[in-house]
């Protein structure tokens, strides 16, 4: 390519192009010990403590995967509760089958790739509302469906088998590092994926459809691998749940209340941020614990709370703060204005 | 050697308006085509077709002697086809310089360091680099239309397909834009610029069309195009240079 040749060797002696900050690399350390001092939480609390706690990172997993589903890749999906069910069926049956409920999240995760691929071929259909209207019907039949199989326990759910032989504080433990690495891994994720190539593309497609396209992506395999990864961090969150409540119903578990909370705290969070899901969800997680007592005034006040969110703070919390991200996944380019 | 692009009587109308009749046309590797027309001819929607976001109701388009009319933009933005939007369509939450990365990543297929320093050697060049960190939603409309250039040639392409980048330009910008393009056929890029800037075109292009209702009313070298009498006429006899307040 000469004119890419002529272009870039004029640009390329005194352009000096950065991702990582200092203050990025050191926040990449405070990250790291405070994963280290969560992780040896079980040595140091009560089970009630990590046992709640738990809760939070699964929040933390579903959020990360829709702010990746609509942050980044424009699709405002009110659905994502058909993998977070899907994913904690699939454990309760591959249990039944012999397979340790533990080893089974990943699977779970796989599977709702699986099934996430022919779903796609319907819901990306579907533009702006109608997809998300789409994706919640999507989710409602996927209940509806596991409901009539009688070996999944029909309309009443099923619990959990395989985990009996354990002792109930090793169990409490092993859940609890299991959703603290799967909240873990879905930060990572979001951050290597977006820090990428793809993450790039995934931004672009965001921002203007027609463009991207024009720029030379791939606009429909771009949105089929973020709803791929969304469905399978949620089937595996929707393990994790069911690892922790030991049986599933089929009610709650493809509630759509799941799609109001992960709306909820990547809205307070800082949509489009991957901070965001971190900081919504521990203010969600707050505001369950200090309302809790209230009873139906509970809800009202996080409606209350999200509207005014929504209303006043359209980049979220995380959009307040000034500085550097802690997740940085731009470019900046510095220019040494020196001789040519 | 076959033609770089080549139209093969292609169609298109919405509805009563129709903006593409039977049309036929090439381009030679390295030419420099220039396009002009009344509003409304149907410029724009050929180059839609062009780029593959406008579907024809017949007829074929041929690159590099390959039939790309079933292709995707994307395909045949890769395929060596760089286009500009009239009304620009920047990636708002990126950065200027990451709206030219990723059309080096993705349509000219650059990786790393090569990628970035095609990106930063494109902003250079259209003179963007002071703006490289700044985030595309806050340019303003001029600048805007500097980066659909810029991201245009970052996808490294073969055609560069210009839609009425001039439009609202001082003249000492149409000045710079028109070394800029000269340099890019320089290095022998095919380039068809849809302008009502009718003196930019004059100073770039090797030939020039006139389109109107869908047809090609003249074809050949662009001064003789200029004083043709239908051309005239279509723009109300002031020459196309009157056009230019009214089609930016
Ligand atoms: N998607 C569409 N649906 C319906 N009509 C359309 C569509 N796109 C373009 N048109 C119509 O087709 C005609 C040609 O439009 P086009 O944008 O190609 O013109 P143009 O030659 O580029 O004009 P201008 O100089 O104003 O940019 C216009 O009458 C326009 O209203
Ligand atoms: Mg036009």
């Amino acid at each position: 390519m000469t004119i890419s040749h002529l272009l870039s060797a004029r640009a390329a002696r005194n352009v000096h192009v950065v991702r990582a900050t200092r203050s990025a690399k050191l926040s990449a350390v405070v990250l790291a010990a405070a994963a280290a001092v969560l992780a040896a939480l079980p040595f140091l609390v009560f089970s009630t403590v990590t046992d709640t706690l738990i809760n939070l990172f699964v929040l933390i997993a579903l959020a990360s995967m829709w702010n990746l589903l609509a942050g980044f890749g424009g699709l405002v999906s009110v659905g994502q509760q058909a993998y977070i069910g899907i994913g904690a069926y699939s454990l309760v049956a591959l249990a039944d089958l012999g397979v340790q409920p533990y080893l089974a999240v990943p699977l779970a995760a796989l599977t709702c790739a699986v099934f996430a691929l022919p779903t796609s071929w319907l819901a990306f259909r579907l533009r702006g509302d109608y997809f998300a209207v789409g994706t919640w019907v999507i989710a409602e039949v996927y209940r509806l469906l596991v409901v009539r199989v009688d070996s999944l326990g029909g309309a009443s759910g099923k619990s959990l088998s395989g985990l009996s032989g354990i002792d109930a504080t090793l169990r409490g433990a092993l859940t609890y590092w299991i959703a603290l690495a799967l909240a873990l891994a879905t930060i990572a994720g979001c951050y290597l994926l977006l820090r990428g190539r793809l993450g790039l593309s995934l931004m672009a497609v965001r921002d203007e459809e027609t463009a991207a396209a024009s720029a030379g992506i791939d606009v429909r395999r771009a949105k089929l691998l973020v709803y791929l990864v969304s469905a399978a961090g949620c089937g595996a969150a929707g393990g994790v749940i069911t690892l922790s409540s030991l049986s599933v119903n089929p009610d709650s578990i493809f509630s759509v209340q799941w799609s109001a909370y992960m709306i909820f705290i990547v809205v307070i969070g800082g949509i489009g941020f991957i901070e965001g899901p971190l900081i919504g969800a521990l203010i969600f997680f707050a505001l369950q614990q200090l309302l809790a007592d209230f009873g139906s005034w509970y809800l009202v006040l996080l409606g209350v709370v999200g509207i005014v969110a929504a209303l006043r703070l359209p980049r979220g919390l995380w959009g307040l703060v000034p500085g550097p991200s802690l997740f940085p996944i731009g470019y900046l380019v510095r220019r040494s204005d020196g001789p040519a | 050697m076959a033609p770089l692009l080549r139209l093969d009587g292609v169609a298109k109308s919405f509805g009563q308006v129709v903006v593409a009749r039977d049309l036929s046309l090439s381009v030679e590797p390295g030419e420099a085509l220039g396009i002009v027309g009344p509003n409304g001819a149907g410029k724009s929607s050929l180059f839609a077709m062009i780029s593959g976001d406008l579907r024809p109701d017949g007829g074929t388009v041929w690159l590099d002697g390959r039939d790309v009319t079933g292709a995707a933009p994307h395909a045949r933005t890769r395929a060596g086809i760089g286009r500009t939007f009239q009304v620009p369509r920047p990636f708002g939450h990126l950065t200027v310089f990451e709206n030219v990365l990723v059309c080096a990543h993705q349509g000219a297929g650059l990786r790393g360091r090569q990628a970035q320093a095609h990106a930063m050697g494109v902003l250079e060049r259209v003179g963007l680099a002071e703006l490289a960190n700044t985030p595309a939603g806050r340019l303003a409309l001029l600048q805007r239309k500097r980066l659909e250039v810029a991201r245009a040639v970052g996808t490294g392409p073969r055609l560069l397909l210009l839609d009425e980048v001039a439009g609202g330009l001082t003249e000492p910008e149409v000045a710079e834009l028109v070394a800029v393009v000269r340099e890019l056929h320089a290095g022998g890029l095919g380039v068809v610029w849809i302008e009502h800037v009718v003196h930019a075109l004059v100073k770039t292009v090797g030939r020039m069309i006139c389109l109107a209702g869908g047809d090609v009313v003249a074809d050949g070298e662009p001064l003789r195009v200029l004083a043709d009498q239908r051309v005239r006429e279509l723009y109300l006899g002031a020459g196309p240079e009157a056009g230019a307040e009214e089609g930016s």
